[in-house]
């Protein structure tokens, strides 16, 4: 069913724009011009904590972290080489996103340690920047239940997609 | 950002140095960014592919419609809001932004929904139930096609890339539940 989603999605759009009269073409390239610019502008944060993220990768810290909640989601049946991946999550979208590609890159894609990091990357957000965004642009200094119920949310998060990939993806 | 960096760097110095691994960070510290250069140029296609497309639907009314369908979910989230047009109006064009995966139109709208509910409550300091439930619906995932997911899984040989789609759709959906469960039932709730 999936290889029907995206195409059909394509099409739509366009035929919808034509039935509307819409000038299809010319949106389109204005569009696509603002999503340049938004490659470009993440770029500096990318190269920021990509540095970072990377420095502490190859330092070992992380497999030292790791190891030591690891057992907390060991019995849930979590793929040990994605557990970075769900920690660094809620707290950098840039991180986690160089993060999720290097596993891309070392993990056979199909592979069940590789779904359950693509399904966490496409089922969750970068919940604390959201969280100071939004509260920030309007002066709330108590944002109450706020956070926990977010990061409530991001363990659930976790923990389903292990759950999902067994229950909706044929090994 | 900066205390982020600083404590990230400090820690893999001395951990690196402990574990005789300081060759490799320092070859991060040095080298990583190009990493992050190859990732946005291997993102900039989808990216610009799907900014059009959303253009498009935006131009062409497709959203409005989308927003139209959306707002008797979103009345059963915010009961209060029944009666209130703008800040509704605000909020089901942030939802309908999300779900396009229009990050960058889905901010601003947010925003203006927050500056909404933010006037009804009188300016308050503390956040509101409506607010706290805002927030946490835009700190879970509500994009229906995962397009840099997708994108990064085909670069890297995958021959479907959208095969994750209904387990995806699956956790964003649960989650969501759980996020505004927790905010509702005041689970955590501090005054």
């Amino acid at each position: 069913m999936s290889v029907w989603i995206v195409p059909a999605a394509v099409i739509f759009i366009v035929g919808f724009g034509i039935f509307k009269k819409t000038d299809v073409f010319a949106v389109f390239t204005e569009g696509a011009k603002q999503g340049l610019k938004t490659a470009v502008s993440v770029l500096p944060a990318l190269c920021f904590l990509m540095t970072a993220v990377g420095m502490l990768r190859e330092s070992g810290a992380v497999e030292i972290f790791s190891e030591m909640v690891f057992p907390l989601f060991e019995k849930l049946g979590f793929p040990k080489e994605v557990l970075p991946l769900a920690l660094l999550r809620p707290f950098s979208g840039s991180g986690a996103l160089g993060y999720y590609e290097e596993l891309c890159r070392e993990l056979e894609i199909g592979s069940f340690a590789e779904k359950v990091a693509s399904v966490l990357m496409g089922g969750s957000e970068t919940t604390f920047y959201t969280v100071a965004v939004y509260y920030g642009a309007v002066g709330i200094k108590n944002g109450r239940n706020t956070v926990p119920a977010a990061l409530m949310a991001d363990i659930a998060a976790a923990i389903l997609s292990v759950f999902a990939v067994n229950l909706f993806i044929p090994q | 950002m900066g205390k982020f960096f600083f404590a990230a760097a400090l820690l893999s110095v001395f951990v690196g140095a402990a574990s005789g691994r300081l060759p490799e960070v320092s070859a991060a510290a040095v080298g990583e960014s190009t990493k992050a250069v190859e990732l946005s140029i291997k993102l900039l296609g989808s990216l610009c592919f799907w900014s059009g497309m959303t253009a498009v639907a935006e131009k062409s009314g497709l959203t409005k419609i989308l927003c139209a369908a959306l707002s008797p979910l979103l009345k059963l989230i915010f009961p209060r809001l029944k009666n209130e047009e703008k800040a509704m109006g605000a909020i089901s064009m942030n939802v309908t932004a999300n779900l396009l995966g229009m990050g960058n139109a889905a901010t601003p709208l947010g925003i203006s929904a927050m500056k909404e509910l933010s006037r009804m409550s009188g300016f308050s300091k503390s956040a509101t139930e409506e607010m706290v439930c805002f927030v946490v619906m835009n700190t879970a995932s509500l994009q229906l096609i995962p397009t840099t997911v997708a994108s990064l899984r085909l670069e890297n040989g995958a021959a479907d890339p959208l095969d994750i789609l209904p387990a995806v759709w699956f956790v964003s959906a649960l989650s969501l539940f759980v996020g505004i469960t927790a905010a509702k039932t005041g689970f955590f709730k501090k005054t």
